[in-house]
């Protein structure tokens, strides 16, 4: 029998030969190996077992270290073990590797190769991470496809088990880890054969045990370290050869055959390019297309990069080579070259000076480097490094790819320059991720990879947005296999199924003469044409493109599928290209419908099916006018006027043109200005929230659990109306301190993504219509101009003037401006309403440590931030480390600020006679309570500024630098579950218990949210998430309870939308206390599985059942002899059983695996009534003032 | 005292029946059920049109967000075990009731599709149920559905449902039918085994507080055994199908009235909602007592002895009745 055939992404390849040679994986989740986890867990959890016929023990920890050491505990008592990492997650792991493979324990982790985070954090792929690891002893096997990495996985273990040395099995994250291939899948007789079991059974009588122990992980000392560090080279000296072997057995059982170093291209070859990873698919590609027209050039892939056999290297290189360049996918700044190159040059020499190999003159030697995060590597850019060979002085140590116009490393290449045969079949596809495009194409992949002979490839660029966000599909079909690892530029079909995109993008500019143009639009085909831009019209007529439309949101809601056009637009697809005959490819479209739906039940394969019958009735050809008469044009990328930068350089991002930035663009050192997120005007809603001043109460709910900053509210004199556009509406203010003032109530139309929660809170009903509140939902299309006005208009009334704002209660309180708008999170996100309110409270004195997650990407995530300032020019300044050391980050800011500020007081005392003596004690004794005092306090700031102007000494320019922090600044460590119970953890408990005065804001979503809803111990017990997928077992960790314990640390438990009064409180009074503050703030998250639009019901529900306490602890009541906790919630008032299943993270486990959610739902019901008990005792007991000196907050 | 009687071809100690609702959804109290002297048990009806919701709503649920974000392609595992929204856990619950009891157990069935009808009728009857009884709940709204129409949709269900099933099928009805006597014969034609008189649908109340519509659940009142009195009183005898009686049975006194009228079997629901198990023992105590001490000998003595066919003035079912209890009434001024 043959082995299994099938289309699958480099990630879930790797995981099936990973999952069957293992028995302890421990996991953690990172970006983009995650997936490879997530396969281990679920197959787990199903009992697949492995090669052994055992189930792998899957264990998730806290972090990658963690994880590391884990392994190197399973692997010292002797299981066969292993992990799947990249980027940070690898550098936590190093001083683990070093033991392990300073043990010589074999052992093989995955990684799909990302970007380390430098300037900026990089979700994408090159090899910084594993050139990091380079020097930990380690072996470094690269794959440069999907398959290879399937067949790498295997040979790496197997190397491993007989060499005694550790692996690293890397290949490109996304680009690899990510695309979708045809591949052989090995079967567990092939691994039988390649899996030494005498290997395996070595391994086990290492291991520790105390029926014959042994010690290791001594300490040494000068006299022996240095022999023993030597004494395992013998290792590593015939490691290659042990590898080389492998694959050799390996090629007898598949016939698919490598080598350390795989040479391919001309035999006579005089220009040589070195590389590894998918780049050398591409160059592959290239070197096929150059020398079948006689060029004589090849590539050298290194598959084995250490240990870095020099011999066998300059052996696989063809003796004609007189230059080389070798390109790495990595920058080593301040290196003499990078990595790969310095191997290289080393091994020519060394290669000469001894005679190996085929080279008897030395060849010249370039390096350069491409391809750093995910940074596209085409055949245009393969032959502009063959070109710089070629060249008398070929440029040395130069860049590909990018337009490096300031240290001009840079090679110019011809984009036009294209090497695809015609035989590939290139489609793209512009979706939005809520449509299903993805999903759709994957089948597709599906299809045609596994029904037909045809070689599949499918790969799929995201947004950095997380609502709204455009996903486009870039997919491939041949006769033979595609070795293309770059996007399609030209491409034989394009779809566009957003009507949208239309205004955004320039889609046909990558259609090729005489292909398919599919589009989705209401407007019927014999009206369509005069509905598309003008461009378009003309690139139509000018390549002849065939026109086919379809009302696809039409025909998918009829179908019952609500925005889900993907099986419509699939069908579609099918009909028009010809790729398999529309009738085999339509009864395919079904069978894949039902192999993908079939778990959901019926109901959803009928809806599919029937959209699939009613699509070929909705589809048609559009007839192509002679002329474009459209007036249409693109609208700019960025609204209104800009500054400079947004203009030239954030507007190029957000078109789509980043690429084409020179580095004089960019900033050197990763520095932003903020407030740019007003310039995107991404139009997403569908409908948005209109205001009826007439029952509006005033509240201020509305646009306090707006998660994106579109509802505003200003009271403001009324002669400020004037020139108010026609439709502006106003009312009076109903506060009574706001007497005569008017009162508005706005929507920016363009930012709002239509969530709905603002409707779902407003508390008032229209009493002749109850289905109309306060605020209403309607179509945003008709509105976008006028409103558009209105929002111009009220950015124009001027700001409440702080100080007449009392912000404890929320109806004042909302008035203040966010300083947080228009973010890129989830419509109807369940953080941002709390970083907005903290940016209204404290937004102009605040200083955020963000730990990596949801809220750093949709906070940071280029090319627009939403963090923003005031008038003033103030607002919150913002920065991300790590995900791991955020606590100790923020903490640093502490520090640093409190220690400026101590050196400016200092000064000023020393300054006392230059500056006046009553403001220098006017300036050391500012209270800086209130809005009142800090704004007194900048006053008094201004005037020290003005006095120092004119002062030249060293201490008054000193004093000039730091004189701001003279004003109270306001340190909030702000980051999501994963960092604070779990990765952050142990910083966290650091900064809470130093007593330094930082507040720490946990958005605790109970999952990774950022990663894709893996577990973290915040996660519920019963609820359902990745590396839980049978529902967690164990209750949520108590990190309020636990920082409670300490007795001097504010912490508090909140949920915005349980009681918001509750929330503000806590806000306030954390900021208030001087010493570490803590609040835990719920946040829902489309991980959770509900309606996004009724997030804050779902918080309501659950602290209504118990499963959400409300408390806020305050040590400063402990000091009064009060109980320092207050409980703000009742207790529980119905069955947690219904908070829980109105959520399918929880309910799904209902519907696969019913007794163990009946067991988990008694279970957690009794964890409520538990902990409702401990916490009503705790804030019953009777508490006595400390009798002595106060508690102290520092230690 | 011999309570016998027979439903559905099936001979039932006594005519006390649980109707569907939440009890009979749970095993223990289908037990405590038959101890407290059940004749059989009507399970909860399985709702086709909620599963099949239950199954896109999962289905938008699990998706939404979806590919959208490259870090974060999707938000849930793939499960290993496939998703039950079918009837899986009701046919598990039909093979776990007959398990555990002797007495006959009656499906319930609301299906919303052709084939939901039928499949899990036939998956109902696979699994054990004794008897299966269609709830045809179904509101027509629509301006444009003739009433020939909505009967038309009656008689497709029934002849589907009985084309595809051996174990013998009741339709529940509600009285709101042009001519409710026609819709009886042309089930009873089209064989019905038992007619069960009626189903009540759920009447929404406006919440004054919130201003919203609820769907709240109203119990029945003893008043409301009067309609199903006397359409079983006026069908006893002219047609073949059994008659069960449902709605406002809450006493010995109640099961007797339906009896008399016509009725083989009396279905409680609300008495056991309010009472608890216990009452059905109650209302057996005092039903063996009234009969005694009216000195009946069994129940066929009386089953449809006060039924149109066999009553002292067989016009009192009819709407001239009406008019003569206006006649007759006499208000109650406040002097």
């Amino acid at each position: 029998m043959g082995r299994t055939v099938t289309t699958i992404d480099g990630n879930e390849a790797v995981a099936h030969v990973v999952y069957r040679l293992n028995e302890v994986i421990a996991i953690y989740p990172i970006t983009p190996s995650s997936p490879m986890a997530e396969w281990a867990d679920a197959w787990a959890t199903e009992e697949r077992p492995n090669l052994w016929r055992t189930i792998p023990a899957v264990v998730e920890m806290q972090s990658e270290a963690g994880v590391a050491g884990a392994i190197h505990g399973a692997l010292q008592t002797g299981a066969l073990a292993t992990t799947f990492t990249a980027s940070q997650g690898l550098l936590l792991m190093l001083p683990n590797m070093y033991k392990i493979a300073g043990e010589l324990t074999p052992a093989v982790f995955h990684i799909a190769a990302r970007t380390v985070a430098a300037h900026a954090l990089s979700i994408f792929g090159d090899h910084s991470d594993v050139m990091a690891a380079r020097a930990t002893g380690w072996a470094m096997l690269c794959a440069n496809s999907p398959q290879e990495a399937h067949d790498c996985a295997a040979i790496a273990h197997a190397a491993s088990l007989a060499s005694r040395i550790p692996f690293m099995h890397f290949f490109d994250g996304f680009r690899t880890s990510h695309e979708i291939a045809k591949i052989e899948l090995l079967d567990d007789s092939d691994l039988r054969v390649l899996v030494p079991e005498a290997a395996v059974l070595a391994h086990r009588a290492r291991a520790l045990s105390p029926d014959h122990p042994v010690l290791r992980g001594s300490a040494q000392n000068p006299d022996v370290f240095f022999q023993a560090r030597e004494a395992s080279n013998g290792c590593y000296t015939a490691c290659p050869a042990v590898v080389q072997a492998t694959m050799d057995r390996f090629a007898a059982l598949t016939g698919r055959r490598y080598r350390l170093f795989d040479y391919h291209g001309a035999p006579d070859a005089e220009r040589v390019i070195v590389l590894m990873g998918s780049g050398a698919e591409t160059a592959e590609e290239t070197v096929d297309y150059l020398t079948a027209r006689d060029a004589k050039v090849g590539v050298l892939k290194v598959r084995l990069y250490r240990p870095f056999d020099a011999q066998r290297f300059v052996a696989a290189l063809p003796p004609s080579t007189r230059a080389l360049a070798v390109l790495d996918r990595t920058k080593e700044p301040g290196s003499v070259g990078e990595p790969l190159y310095l191997d290289v040059v080393t091994a020519i020499q060394e290669g000469l000076s001894n005679g190996w190999g085929p080279l008897t003159a030395q060849p010249r030697i370039v390096g350069g480097r491409y391809g750093l995060s995910s940074k596209e590597f085409t055949p245009a850019m393969v032959k502009a490094v063959f070109d710089n060979l070629a060249a008398a002085q070929p440029q040395n140590h130069f860049t590909i790819g990018i337009d490096d116009d300031v240290t001009h490393t840079s090679l110019a290449f011809d984009p036009a320059f294209a090497t695809e045969p015609d035989n590939v079949v290139r489609a793209l596809f512009y979706g939005l991720g809520a449509d299903g495009t993805v999903g759709a194409n994957k089948n597709a992949i599906k299809i045609i990879g596994e029904e037909t002979d045809n070689y599949a490839q499918g790969y799929f660029v995201y947004d950095s947005k997380k609502s709204g966000a455009v996903t486009v599909s870039h997919l491939r079909f041949g006769p033979a296999p595609i070795r293309s690892t770059y996007l399609i530029d030209q491409a034989n079909f394009v779809a566009c199924h957003q009507p949208i995109f239309l205004d955004r993008y320039d889609m046909l500019a990558h259609i090729l003469p005489g292909g398919t143009f599919l589009l989705n639009s209401h407007h019927p085909a014999d009206q369509v044409w005069d509905h598309l831009p003008r461009r378009m019209q003309e690139q139509i007529i000018a390549k002849q493109v065939q026109f086919y439309v379809i009302d696809a949101a039409a025909v998918a809601r009829e179908a019952g599928m609500a925005r889900q056009i993907n099986t419509v637009m699939q069908t579609c697809f099918f009909a028009i290209s010809g790729v398999l005959p529309r009738d085999v490819a339509i009864a395919q479209i079904k069978q894949a419908v039902k192999k993908t739906y079939g778990k959901k039940g019926e109901a959803v394969v009928a809806m599919n099916l029937r959209a699939i019958d009613q699509t070929l009735d909705h589809l048609y050809a559009v007839p192509v006018p002679g002329v474009a008469t459209s007036t249409r044009v693109l609208p700019p990328p960025v609204a209104g006027a800009a500054p400079p930068f947004v203009c030239d350089v954030i507007a190029a991002m957000i078109a789509g043109r980043g690429d084409a930035l020179p580095v004089s663009a960019l900033p050197i050192d990763g520095t932003f200005p903020t407030g740019t997120a007003q310039y995107e005007k991404r139009n997403l809603a569908e409908t948005i929230p209109v205001w009826d001043p007439d029952i509006c109460i005033q509240c201020g709910k509305c646009a306090l659990v707006c998660p994106h900053g579109v509802i505003r509210i200003k009271a403001y004199a009324p002669a400020a109306l004037a020139g108010a556009p026609p439709t502006f509406k106003a009312t009076g203010a109903r506060d009574r301190e706001y007497q005569g003032l008017q009162y508005t109530i706005q929507v920016a139309p363009e930012d709002c993504t239509g969530c709905g929660i603002c409707v779902d809170v407003c508390p008032v009903k229209n009493k002749a219509m109850p289905r109309l509140k306060a605020i209403n939902m309607a179509p945003q299309p008709p509105l976008r101009e006028p409103e558009r006005a209105n929002w111009d208009f009220f950015r124009t009334l001027p700001e409440l003037d702080r100080r007449n704002i009392k912000v404890g209660n929320i109806r004042q309180q909302q008035i203040q401006q966010p300083l947080f708008e228009f973010s890129g999170a989830c419509s109807g996100c369940g953080e941002t309403p709390y970083l907005k309110l903290l940016s209204q409270l404290f937004g102009d004195r605040l200083v955020i440590a963000n730990a990596t997650g949801c809220s750093s990407i949709y906070g940071g995530n280029l090319p627009t931030t939403p963090w923003t300032t005031n008038a003033a020019g103030r607002g919150p300044a913002w920065a991300n480390s790590l995900f791991e050391d955020n606590a100790e980050f923020g903490l640093g800011f502490r520090v640093s600020l409190d220690q400026q500020r101590t050196f400016a007081t200092e000064l000023l005392a020393r300054l006392g006679a230059e500056v006046g003596a009553d403001l220098v004690a006017a300036l050391l004794t500012a209270e800086q309570q209130d809005e009142a005092d800090i704004e007194a306090q900048r006053e008094r700031v201004a005037t020290l500024k003005e006095r120092l102007a004119g002062l030249e000494t060293p201490a008054a320019q000193q004093l000039q630098a730091v004189a701001d922090l003279l004003v109270r600044k306001s340190v909030w460590i702000v980051g999501g579950d994963g960092w604070a119970y779990d990765i952050g953890y142990g910083g966290l408990d650091h900064v809470l218990a130093s007593g330094a005065n930082v507040k720490v804001l946990v958005l605790d979503t109970e999952v990774y949210s950022n990663t894709g809803g893996q577990r973290s111990k915040a996660t519920p017990r019963g609820a359902v998430a990745k590396f839980a997928a049978g529902g967690k077992t164990a209750a949520k960790k108590d990190l309020g309870l636990i920082a409670m314990t300490y007795g001097n640390i504010y912490v508090a438990s909140v949920a915005l939308g349980a009681r918001d009064e509750q929330t503000l409180k806590a806000f306030l009074e954390a900021e208030a206390y001087d010493g570490p503050a803590l609040i835990i703030a719920y946040s829902h998250c489309i991980a959770h599985g509900i309606e996004m639009g009724e997030g804050m019901q779902h918080q309501k529900a659950a602290v209504d059942a118990g499963q959400w306490l409300l408390y806020r602890y305050n040590p400063d009541r402990a000091q009064r002899g009060e109980n320092p906790l207050i409980l703000d919630s009742r207790p529980p008032q119905v069955p947690v059983e219904q908070y829980l299943y109105s959520e399918n993270r929880f309910r799904m486990l209902t519907k696969t695996r019913p007794a163990a959610a009946h067991a988990l739902l008694a279970a957690a019901q009794h964890d409520v009534q538990t902990r409702w008990s401990l916490y009503e005792y705790l804030a019953a007991r009777k508490f006595a003032a400390p009798a002595a000196a106060p508690a102290q907050k520092g230690s | 005292m011999n309570l016998t009687t027979t439903y559905l071809g099936l001979t039932l100690h006594s005519p006390l029946v649980p109707s569907a609702s939440p009890l009979t959804g749970d095993l223990d109290n289908i037990k405590r059920l038959e101890d407290g002297g059940a004749a059989a048990i009507i399970l909860p009806s399985l709702f086709e049109e909620q599963l099949t919701q239950e199954s896109q709503a999962l289905h938008f649920h699990l998706t939404q967000g979806t590919y959208s974000f490259a870090e974060a392609l999707t938000y849930f595992p793939v499960p290993a075990d496939e998703f039950t929204f079918g009837p899986e856990s009701y046919l598990e619950h039909i093979r776990q009731a007959k398990e555990a009891v002797d007495i006959p157990i009656i499906a319930s069935l609301n299906g919303s599709s052709p084939g939901g009808w039928t499949g899990y009728a036939r998956q109902m009857a696979q699994a054990g149920a004794d008897a299966l009884e269609l709830n045809i709940y179904y509101i027509p709204t629509e301006l444009t559905l003739t009433g020939t129409q909505v009967e038309q949709t009656y008689f497709d269900i029934l002849h589907a449902v009985k084309a595809a099933v051996r174990i013998p099928v009741a339709v529940k009805l509600s009285p709101f039918f042009s001519n409710l006597a026609y819709m009886a014969g042309r089930l009873d034609e089209a064989g019905a085994d038992a007619l069960v008189l009626f189903n009540r649908f759920y009447q929404p109340d406006v919440d004054l507080d919130a201003l919203e519509i609820r769907p709240r659940v109203l119990l029945s009142t003893p008043q409301a055994l009067r309609l199903p009195l006397t359409w079983i009183g006026i069908l006893y005898g002219r047609v073949q199908a059994d008659l069960a009686a449902t709605s406002g049975i809450h006493t010995a006194e109640d099961v007797v009235k339906m009896l008399m009228v016509g009725a083989r079997v009396t279905l409680l629901c609300s008495a056991l909602l309010k009472r608890g198990i216990g009452h059905l023992r109650v209302v057996e105590h005092d039903l063996r007592h009234w009969l005694e001490e009216h000195e009946y000998d069994s129940l066929a003595q009386l089953q449809g002895s006060m039924s149109q066919l066999h009553c002292p003035d067989p016009t009192a079912f009819e709407r001239v009745q009406y008019i003569r209890a206006l006649q007759t009434f006499q208000p109650q001024v406040a002097r």
